[in-house]
């Protein structure tokens, strides 16, 4: 972590700072071929997002972990071998990080702040975890709020990336009750651009990959929930390998059966692929090895707002959350209750009206047919 | 309240409402027209009223009187085959099938999805020409009250949306699906107090037209 570097120590673009660290032209050009497969661009703009990527400045980001796991740090800097993605990661001014930075307590704080006020108006705010809104004091980093410490960081940046479930949407601390009365940043931040990149954690390329379009290209096209189109355009459903199995109607039973081991469609064991996107299908995990439902589990749904309280991981997606046999138990108890008492009324106004007839006599019927 | 909260709204509070609906409101009915009861006959009768009831349940789930069925065929052959479509979509398709095993304890094999699906198009032609057919028929058209217009809607929606769901049309799959749901829900909640009973109250008519015709002589 820097507070300052002389300009003349420490590389000014993007492309500088990868030569610095002995990237090759090949290997950038083949990151940016991924960059541009993964945010489904035609081949021809490679050349042009090296070109750009070679030539942007390199930007201060100031990365702030609210209610987390450290899971989407973990994730990025974790899941793979030193790649070129990871890189670029390094190819960022990273001007504070609590996981990743070296300084701590004052000096730490410090580095945030001296940040924010040299780079006023151009930095990248990323945020990972929540903000707890019912009471400041649920979570705080050097004495300072959540709130106050992302309203102070937000307002000076030139955009905010909203990095895994949480920060996005609230994740696992907004999950049912609330207890913290978490928000996502879009629930704080009305007047700056916010890039959600969600998932729990989010694929690593996925983050980078937000964090290059920005160099190159500014803002990527969000869809209606601010996640970028080109990683959250695709449905898991739609790209899954399993879905010849769902078209059959073979699905797995349980995670042991012989439909699981002959890898059929995990519909039946609660895989929400069908409402959720995310890239995982298409990029993958682990430098592209595998995602959930290679290794056998159905999809989470964890780039999606509240999956959490999605009715159960492993109940299919068709199962409704509020209804048991108890409550059908119950309905029907109650619907026959009321049929037995209608059924008493009515047969009480039948009762009523045999009451009111009259009892006439053959004498009193013939001498009204004579009057 | 973004797609996915409504999803879970409307999977969770609004169809246990429309389950709840659904169940008491069957139940009422049902009890409400046992109840009634009939009265008891003094006279020995002629014939047998159980073997008329079963005979007329028969007859009647057959097109087996010719004049009868030629003189509607239409109504007959579109009738049945949208009924055969929806007992097939409804209680067929895999994920129908979780659904009920979760709320009733247990279910049975389901179809391959696109023959399914394949059954849900006929299903929605079939339900198209009725209406077309009962619009362009006189008798039937005069014969039609707004409830009976309701309840096509009210049968045809889920089938649309549900078909929308599947193949990812028109809005995202989590608010079609929520919508899916949500028509089901509406079809719920209407199903006791319209003619739609009739799922539950047919075999029961039938069997008393039957019955009363089964039986010879005089009630007392």
């Amino acid at each position: 972590m820097r507070t300052k570097q002389p300009d003349s120590l420490f590389p000014q673009t993007v492309g500088e700072h990868l030569r610095a660290q002995g990237i090759s032209r090949r290997g950038f050009l083949k990151f940016c071929g991924l960059l541009a497969s993964s945010m489904a661009l035609a081949p021809a703009m490679v050349p042009k997002i090296a070109a750009a990527l070679e030539q942007a400045k390199r930007p201060s980001v100031i990365w702030l972990s609210f209610q987390e796991c450290t899971g989407c740090t973990e994730s990025l800097t974790r899941s793979h071998s030193p790649s070129i993605e990871g890189l670029i990661f390094d190819a960022i001014s990273l001007d504070y990080h609590h996981t990743l930075q070296a300084a701590a307590g004052y000096g730490a704080e410090e580095a945030r702040e001296a940040a924010i006020k040299d780079n006023y108006g151009n930095y990248v705010l990323v945020v990972d975890g929540s903000i707890p809104l019912d009471n400041p004091g649920f979570s705080t980093i050097a004495g300072v709020s959540n709130l106050d410490m992302l309203k102070e960081a937000a307002a000076g940046a030139a955009a905010i990336i909203a990095v895994g479930t949480c920060a996005a949407f609230g994740g696992l601390p907004k999950a049912d009750p609330n207890p913290t009365g978490a928000v996502s940043v879009a629930d704080i931040i009305k007047d700056k651009p916010i890039i959600n990149v969600s998932g729990c954690p989010p694929i690593p390329v996925v983050i980078t990959g937000v964090i290059a379009h920005f160099l190159t290209f500014g803002l990527p096209e969000l869809d209606s929930l601010g996640r970028p189109k080109a990683f959250y355009g695709q449905n898991i459903h739609d790209r899954c390998y399993r879905r010849p199995f769902y078209e059959r109607g073979l699905f797995a039973e349980t995670f042991d059966d012989e439909g699981a081991k002959a890898g059929w469609c995990l519909y039946k064991l609660g895989c929400k692929g069908p409402i959720t996107y995310n890239a995982c299908a298409t990029t993958k995990w682990n430098g592209g090895v595998s995602f959930p439902i290679q290794s056998g589990h159905g999809c989470l749904g964890c780039s999606e707002p509240d999956f959490w309280d999605f009715g159960g991981f492993y109940r299919a997606l068709s199962i409704p959350s509020g209804v048991s046999g108890k409550t059908v138990v119950y309905a029907a108890a109650t619907g026959i209750a009321a049929g037995v008492a209608v059924g008493a009324m009515n047969k009480k106004g039948k009762t009523d009206a045999v009451g009111l007839h009259k009892t006439v006599t053959v004498e009193e019927l013939n001498q009204e047919s004579q009057s | 309240m973004n797609e996915v909260d409504f999803l879970l709204w409307v999977k969770g509070p609004a169809f246990t409402f429309a389950a709840v609906v659904f169940i008491a409101g069957v139940a009422l009915r049902l009890f409400e027209i046992l109840s009634l009861g009939r009265k008891q006959n003094f006279a020995v009768p002629k014939g047998n009223p159980m073997q008329g009831g079963l005979r007329e349940i028969w007859r009647r789930s057959l097109p087996v009187d010719k004049p009868t069925f030629q003189r509607s065929l239409f109504t007959i052959v579109g009738g049945y085959v949208f009924h055969i479509g929806l007992f097939v979509v409804i209680l067929l398709l895999g994920a129908h099938i979780a659904l009920i095993r979760s709320v009733i304890g247990f279910g049975w094999p389901n179809l391959p999805t696109p023959l399914v699906d394949a059954f849900a198009v006929i299903t929605m032609l079939a339900l198209l020409a009725v209406l077309a057919h009962r619009l362009r028929h006189p008798v039937k058209r005069f014969l039609s009250t707004p409830t009976d217009y309701v309840v096509w809607g009210a049968t045809f929606l889920p089938l649309l949306t549900g078909y929308m769901a599947y193949h990812h049309l028109l809005l995202s799959p989590q608010l079609m699906l929520a919508l899916h749901i949500l028509s089901v829900e509406f079809l719920l909640v209407i199903f006791p107090f319209t003619k739609l009973m009739h799922t539950f109250t047919l075999f029961l008519s039938r069997w008393y037209n039957g019955a009363s015709m089964g039986m010879r002589g005089v009630k007392s």
